[in-house]
């Protein structure tokens, strides 16, 4: 049961083989046993997570079971909960609570799921290891002594190693996809606009989407269709996005008709062999499956790493001016004056990744600089965008590498921030784009997992889930689990 | 050699919607500090601005009074700076496309005659929150009641050339925005500030370094401010010295100006795109819909008043302040359409000039317009003269009884009867001979005396007509 998907403990519940309370004492009981190992939850109220449970149990007997009844559902420490601190793993927000509740938790706790705990992250998603966030790195349940990718490290260890079927993860540059790669598990980032930020703790406003990081394709559509839609206090949450059915577009089994587009820019010098190998078989597969596979180009994949490194830190600069010590977060003892008190604070507040962050914003976006850096970036994001536009005339879907290199160990990139960059260099440009990617298992190098990206045109989810279930459901890769974590109780068999 | 002055302004308006500009939270002046915010006005995180489309209205609606250009799509950026009382660290504004540009409001000035002021833009953006340090012991308050509350900044052209063109400008602008109706512009809440720029230059010259004087709020210390400031660039030039730009600060106890930060120290606001607001497009069918409730603006309620009513341009200027006024003397006309010369007269001479002794104004007079016009009819039927009449309007503020229940009360209908005025003029003949033999030797000027002294005698109640005309036939002889 552990390393059961989502759409299985549903299926046990509404048998009533289990019951809503029971799967969170199995899932609190791993996470008691394990999580001291790969440190992914920083925050778990047992108490608060059989409550919910229990009142789950009470809904389903008296009203009938929701969308998402009674499942366990792990949140970044990114999403503002009323229940609890939310803090985005940094000391500025140390025991933050706020008061409300993201309006994705919302649906979520409206479709009755039960909400589990805050996972471990980069520091304002800031880092692609999570080994920035102020409590602690995360660890990769496949080797422990390996990062688990980032920034939402600690949701993608939790569901690797089962403490949680499912959890939510943001994405501004890859943070769902790589560290679902380097996990081995499934992760999507939904077309920017379809599902709402608010409440969602920002770091650049204009690439931020929230979404699913769970065991199985239909898991990630059951989670989608729950927290995707317009709502009326987040502006750029599109009011007329086109609907889909989630999860019909998980029934999908072959390939037949699909052109899928290769880009040669995704297949470079330097990418890791076992990598490219595993990728290579895996497109393999997608042909036996009855799918095209067409060369594309996106000329401008090399600018997106540059591009990405300007707006983002840009629009964070912005977005992490209100950690001022004033109204919440941490404050210096003593302060001298005004000044004092605000550079002190955030410099005790704020860790080095984030520092380096906003600085290179605040001078990209300094006069006399703004021209060559902000205006150029946004000048290069279009010509990204247009690149992939022009892609999709040709073809269906975009399949690549989700990272060019598998999961590495911890300490081994944190001095060298460029090469850190590198690691989200197939991720970046489809946040750039605003366009849906799903990264999902399909194979490992050197015992490591593998992720196997799919794009697709804005607002096309379901051609995304159903190119993934073909594939899931030709292969086994989503049923690797890590053996050190397949015992509940600890280290004992 | 004589120096010419450049004065361009800017002027923050705050847009009087209900709520604020990307919040729901409450604008209604004076509640206790703090209790007007929500986590979107206080910069908490994650929290997302959502656009008041009332306050975009009430701004296309000014940029279509002032002539100017509607942007069928403006953006929103944010200004960065850090100041306590700024919760979110940036002011959500409008930097490279604002939502109204390229306006004008004309101004009649004294030397000048009337002059045509260029109106650069109109931008949205939200009000900071309002530090306190006075009566603090090494504490600041800070009350963001204010955070989040939508302005219009109104940029002009720097065409004004002396503080009286600036204030005629200002005035206009405000009397404007008044009958527009989309803020309350009270400048002592805080509605309506203005920050000046202004320099000097040798007529024909590229225009001088030009210093910012900030956030005043009332148009004498406006003036006060303008003046001092030219003269101290004169002096500073005149004495071989170079005019800094910088920011100045009025302090109006002191009437002296000082620096509050040189260019050099000047933020860097580092303007960009605010992300979380799409760029706001307003379709041309919007726009002609505001058009269509455009209400009459000054300038056309003054032309009508004079047409229409056959009002003095003195009359119809002041009965068109404020669209209180206007709507008074409207009503007051309309109930009493007989004489709306001599109503707009007893209006501005008489019963403005009272009010204001008695601090109120129209909004809360003692009387309604139904019962002035009341007045008007007991001097056009000749009832009362019109000396009289200010006795009972006097009477009727103080009291608030009506015109006709005073005139009954002390007895102050007019005698016009023709007996009893000859019996009074005969009397007073009788008691001054000496004058009505003066009179009668050519000393015409003793005309007035008699009238006085029948005026008197009646206590002012004799119809001042047939005392004329009777004086005359009598006198005679």
């Amino acid at each position: 049961m552990p390393f059961s998907s989502l759409s299985h403990i549903q299926d046990r519940l509404n048998t009533g083989s289990t019951t809503a309370v029971e799967v969170a004492q199995l899932y609190l009981n791993r996470i008691a046993a394990h999580n001291d190992t790969l440190n992914a939850f920083v925050h778990i109220d047992a108490d608060h997570v059989l409550a919910q449970a229990a009142a789950s149990d009470k809904h389903r007997a008296e009203h009938g079971a929701r969308s998402l009844e009674g499942l366990p559902i792990a949140v970044k420490d990114i999403f503002c909960t009323q229940h609890g601190p939310t803090q985005c793993c940094s000391n500025i927000l140390k025991d933050f609570h706020a008061p409300y509740d993201a309006h994705v938790i919302t649906k979520l706790k409206e479709a009755g799921a039960v909400l589990v705990g805050k996972t471990n992250m980069d520091e304002f998603a800031m880092g692609s290891s999570n080994e920035t966030s102020a409590f602690g790195p995360c660890r990769n349940p496949w080797n422990t002594d390996y990062i688990p990718g980032g920034s939402s490290g600690g949701s993608a260890s939790a569901v690797a190693a089962a403490l949680t079927p499912a959890a939510l993860g943001t994405d501004t540059g890859g943070s769902i996809r790589q560290p679902a790669s380097l996990t081995g598990i499934t992760g999507l980032k939904p077309t920017y606009g379809r599902v709402s930020r608010r409440g969602i703790i920002a770091f650049a406003s204009s690439l931020d989407q929230a979404g699913p990081m769970t065991r199985t394709v239909k898991d990630a559509a059951m989670i989608t269709s729950v927290i995707s839609g317009h709502d009326s206090g987040d502006a750029t949450s599109v009011a007329d996005a086109p609907e889909l059915d989630w999860l019909a577009a998980c029934d999908k089994t072959d390939m037949k008709g699909m052109r899928i587009g290769v880009p040669k820019e995704y297949f470079v010098d330097g990418m890791d062999a076992g990598v490219r190998a595993s990728v290579e078989e895996a497109l393999k597969q997608c042909e036996a499956l009855g799918a095209e596979l067409v060369d594309i180009s996106l000329p401008n994949t090399k600018l997106a790493v540059a591009a990405y490194y300007v707006i983002a830190p840009s629009e964070a600069s912005a977005n992490l001016s209100r950690y001022d010590s004033v109204r919440f977060g941490h404050r210096c003892e003593n302060p001298e004056d005004l000044l004092d008190m605000y550079t002190r604070s955030r410099d005790e507040g704020f860790g080095t990744e984030v520092k380096r962050r906003i600085l290179t914003g605040a001078f990209a976006l300094s006069s006399g600089y703004y021209d060559a850096y902000y205006l150029k970036a946004q000048q290069v994001r279009t010509m990204i965008q247009q690149d992939f536009i022009s892609a999709f005339e040709n073809v269906d879907i975009i399949a690549t590498p989700t990272s060019p290199i598998t999961a590495f160990k911890l300490g081994e990139k944190t001095d060298d921030p460029l090469t850190m960059y590198l690691s989200d260099i197939y991720t970046l440009a489809v946040n750039l784009a605003g366009l849906p990617g799903l990264s999902q298992p399909c194979g490992f190098s050197a015992d490591l997992p593998v992720g196997l990206q799919w794009i697709a045109p804005a607002w096309r989810e379901d051609v995304l889930l159903g190119a993934a279930s073909a594939y899931e459901g030709a292969t086994d890769w989503h049923n690797k689990t890590p053996q050190a974590f397949e015992q509940t109780s600890g280290g004992e068999s | 050699m004589s120096w010419e002055v450049v004065i361009g302004l800017e002027v923050h308006c705050q847009i009087n919607t209900d709520t604020k500009a990307f919040c729901g939270c409450s604008t209604a002046f004076g509640a206790e500090p703090n209790t007007q915010t929500c986590p979107v006005c206080l910069g908490m995180p994650g929290q997302l601005p959502v656009l008041n489309t009332l306050a975009v209205d009430k701004t296309i609606l000014t940029g279509l009074a002032i002539d100017a250009q509607i942007n069928l799509e403006s953006k929103f950026d944010r200004k960065n700076y850090f100041y306590p009382d700024l919760p979110k660290g940036y002011q959500i504004s409008q930097f490279t496309i604002p939502l109204v540009e390229h306006g004008h409001m004309d101004i009649t000035t004294k030397d000048r005659g009337d002059r045509r002021i260029g109106i650069t833009r109109i931008h949205m953006e939200e009000d900071a929150g309002k530090s306190m340090h006075e009566g603090l012991d090494a504490v600041s308050h800070i009350d963001l009641n204010r955070s989040g509350i939508p302005l219009m900044e109104i940029v002009s052209e720097p065409d004004m050339r002396s503080a009286d063109e600036a204030i005629a400008y200002l005035k206009n602008l405000h009397q404007l925005i008044r009958f527009l109706g989309v803020s309350g512009a009270d400048m002592e809440k805080g509605q309506f500030r203005c920050d000046a720029n202004v320099s000097v230059r040798r007529p024909g010259e590229e225009l001088g370094t030009r210093t910012e004087m900030k956030n005043m709020n009332s148009f004498r210390f406006i003036k006060q401010a303008i003046d001092y400031e030219v003269m101290r660039q004169i002096e500073v030039i005149e004495d071989g010295g170079k005019v800094v730009q910088e920011s100045r600060l009025w302090d109006s106890v002191k009437s002296e100006s000082r620096s509050m930060r040189s260019k050099e120290e000047a933020n860097d606001y580092r303007y960009f795109p605010e992300p979380d607001l799409p760029p706001l497009r307003v379709s041309q069918l919007e726009v002609d819909n505001i058009k269509a409730g455009m209400p009459e603006l000054p300038h056309q309620l003054r032309s009508r008043f004079e047409a229409e009513f056959g009002l003095s341009a003195y009359d119809a200027d002041v009965l068109t302040q404020t669209r209180n006024l206007s709507d008074w003397y409207e009503t007051l006309v309309a109930a009493h359409p007989a004489d709306p010369k001599r109503c707009a007269n007893w209006m501005a001479n008489e019963l403005l000039g009272r009010l204001k002794e008695l601090n109120k104004n129209i909004e809360n007079a003692p009387v309604s317009p139904s019962e002035f016009g009341k007045l008007m009819d007991r001097i056009g039927d000749n009832t009362i003269s019109g000396k009289i009449a200010k006795d009972v309007l006097d009477a009727m503020l103080e009291s608030g009884k009506s015109a006709d229940a005073i005139i009954e009360e002390k007895g102050l209908k007019q005698v016009s009867d023709t007996g009893a005025i000859d019996t009074m003029i005969l009397d007073i003949m009788a008691a001054n001979q000496g004058q009505v033999d003066a009179y009668r030797g050519g000393k015409d000027k003793l005309f007035g005396f008699f009238v006085g002294q029948v005026m008197k005698a009646s206590k002012g109640k004799a119809n001042p007509g047939m005392v004329n005309q009777r004086l005359k036939e009598l006198l005679q002889g």
